[in-house]
């Protein structure tokens, strides 16, 4: 009774705070808003979108915006809001498993080696700085050349090439963290090296990394429209901002115009990205309390 | 610091910096690995002969274990024989050969740009914090991050090359047959590629100034009686520019990653053309070869940066 009270009693604590958070931060409030909208408008794409993302209206090749195609049509006659909205459910699809990926190789990988230290560390910072060396896309590019084209195994390298900054992050703020009191003294009492990262270390290592995820998400954002337009993710028909970026291009000199609403929904996006990880930065970070 | 020790230190960083080479050249070959199947098979591709099948055999030596496979791969890669394509049997050396001057034609103007624009708008935003000039440059910096340079590129196709008819849209001209040619083909690929590059340098240059400016350091120069302007160029840049190498050598990574997909828009025959059309095709041997020369780029600038780093910084050492 009493427990679900003060659990009660915290999630009002932090709704409040958010809810100050909220108000205090216009550019964060702005970003996340938009991107939680992106998101439900992204997971009601069957629902919202006019047409059908692969329907094919031949009156409509190329067309200019209308009332019955709000942004035109490709030259498929394929609608480009729809298209743009089902894009923006591949596109997010996307970034969330490249970072998740990240996660998922990065964290654990930095906790080992900031924790453990000595030849450990030292053999996997050697590694992560062999990783960092290459440029980012361009390794996304050979591992889908080795592992075949298409918008999963494109992402999947794109988390691979993430994983090391994570690492590198949580390595780093493991070694401050493993020296303190809470860890020692959770030692003394026998915990398990896994208890000790999992209960003790990860829980102080993570805002850093929150704020890092939310900047990656940009990252991937930009890495999937990247290898879309190149034509190595996402496959005809299926459509995402970067390829529907690469079918307007082919048919500028008629309709530049259809360059335009998925440039502007990647650039709106990857900017609010960035922003609520700035904001998250500030927000999370405790030095900055205050300013 | 004695000369000795500056060399010490210079060879040290040499040695550091073979593990990292060796290591990237192993996830080089290593990518061999992920290749699904059975990879003479995969990379011949459909309806290939068993000559063909046996060829591709040949060249990866895959009867035999890994580390042999890695050694005398590079072994060869060291003495300049990155094997030949499996599309065109040309020469990979050769292509890349042909491609770099292309791409580090682009990224060496693009780096100029970044620098020329992001230097004086990061010592602006620094001198006048919270000021409209600082918020401005702010919002642009953001922008600059964000902005997908493709997208830039297409952007600046359309209206520079087709609607004003200023410069040439596509392609590309070696700079040592033309060049006034090479140039102006290189100005728009370049301008897509800086935005980032502005952006960073101003964000960098910004945040370091202002780092220092409110050290104690500056504020002991300050209560000396030193004006603003005299504290800022004379001291306040004289640190910020050991930064600005780390800064450069980040940038030129990022650039010549960013540059694979701004070569795309314009047709630029490029590193860029290169690896993608090989990942298309699934030329293996390109593949690789094109990583390779990139991290071996990437890798040796590092090494200059952190050698002349150590050189410059006297707190180093």
């Amino acid at each position: 009774m009493v427990d679900t009270a003060i659990a009660l009693d915290q999630r009002v604590g932090r709704l409040s705070k958010f809810s100050k958070w909220f108000r205090s931060d216009l550019r964060g409030a702005i970003s996340l808003t938009f991107l939680v909208a992106l998101i439900v408008i992204s997971a009601l794409a069957p629902w919202v979108s006019p047409y059908s993302p692969t329907a094919q209206d031949f009156d409509a090749t190329l067309a200019p915006m209308s009332l019955t195609h709000w942004l035109g049509a490709d030259d498929l006659g394929r609608d480009t809001l729809s298209r743009l909205i089902y894009g923006g459910t591949a596109s997010l699809y996307a970034s969330f498993l490249a970072v998740g990926m990240a996660i998922v190789i990065g964290v654990p990988v930095g906790l080992l080696a900031g924790y453990l230290g000595g030849w450990v560390d030292e053999i996997i910072s050697r590694v992560i700085d062999s990783f960092l060396s290459f440029p980012a896309i361009v390794l996304a590019i050979a591992v889908t050349g080795a592992l075949g084209i298409g918008l999963t195994n494109g992402m999947i390298s794109v988390g691979i090439v993430f994983a090391p900054q994570l690492a590198r992050l949580v390595r780093a703020r493991t070694l401050v963290v493993r020296n303190d009191l809470y860890v020692d003294s959770a030692r003394c009492f026998g915990a398990s090296t896994s208890r000790i990262l999992w209960r003790h270390v990860l829980p102080n290592t993570i805002q850093p990394v929150i704020v890092q995820v939310t900047l990656l998400l940009a990252g991937a954002l930009l890495a999937e429209a990247s290898l879309s337009f190149l034509g190595l993710g996402i496959q005809p028909p299926n459509a995402s901002w970067g390829a529907m970026l690469a079918r307007a291009y082919q048919n500028m000199e008629i309709a530049p115009e259809q360059m335009y609403p998925p440039g502007l929904a990647i650039l709106l996006t990857a900017l609010a990205f960035n922003a609520l990880g700035e904001s998250l930065r500030v927000a999370l970070d405790p030095t900055m309390k205050g300013r | 610091m004695s000369l000795s020790r500056k060399r010490n230190l210079i060879v040290r960083r040499l040695l550091q910096a073979v593990p990292v080479i060796l290591l990237s050249t192993f996830i080089v070959f290593g990518l061999l690995k992920l290749v699904p199947g059975d990879v003479a098979v995969t990379l011949a591709g459909d309806n290939a002969s068993d000559a063909r099948i046996a060829e591709i055999r040949h060249i990866y030596g895959l009867d035999r274990s890994f580390f042999v496979q890695y050694g005398s791969w590079l072994w060869k890669a060291v003495h300049g024989d990155l094997s030949n394509s499996l599309v065109s049997s040309e020469s990979v050396l050769s292509s890349i050969a042909r491609c770099f001057p292309h791409t580090l034609l682009i990224v060496a103007l693009a780096m100029l740009m970044a620098l020329i624009i992001g230097i004086p708008l990061g010592i602006a935003a620094a001198s006048r914090q919270g000021s409209w000039i600082d918020n401005f440059v702010m919002t642009v910096a953001s922008l600059g991050v964000a902005i997908p340079n493709f997208w830039l590129g297409m952007l600046l196709v359309a209206f520079f090359a087709l609607s004003l008819n200023w410069l040439p849209a596509t392609g590309a001209v070696p700079i040592s047959e033309d060049f006034w040619g090479a140039i102006s083909h290189a100005i728009l690929p370049a301008c897509a590629l800086a935005a980032g590059g502005v952006a960073e340098v101003a964000r960098q240059l910004r945040s370091s100034l202002v780092e220092i400016m409110s050290s104690q350091q500056v504020r002991t120069l300050h209560a000396k009686g030193l004006s603003p302007s005299a504290i800022l160029w004379r001291h306040g840049l004289k640190n910020v520019s050991v930064n600005l190498l780390t800064v450069i050598s980040l940038l030129f990574n990022r650039m010549l990653a960013a540059t694979v997909v701004v070569e795309a828009v314009f047709a630029v025959p490029g590193m860029g053309n290169l690896i993608v059309n090989a990942a298309i095709h699934r030329d293996f041997p390109v593949v690789q070869g094109v990583v390779f020369a990139m991290v071996l780029v990437v890798v040796t600038l590092n090494l200059v940066t952190d050698i002349l780093y150590s050189i410059l910084d006297p707190r180093i050492g």
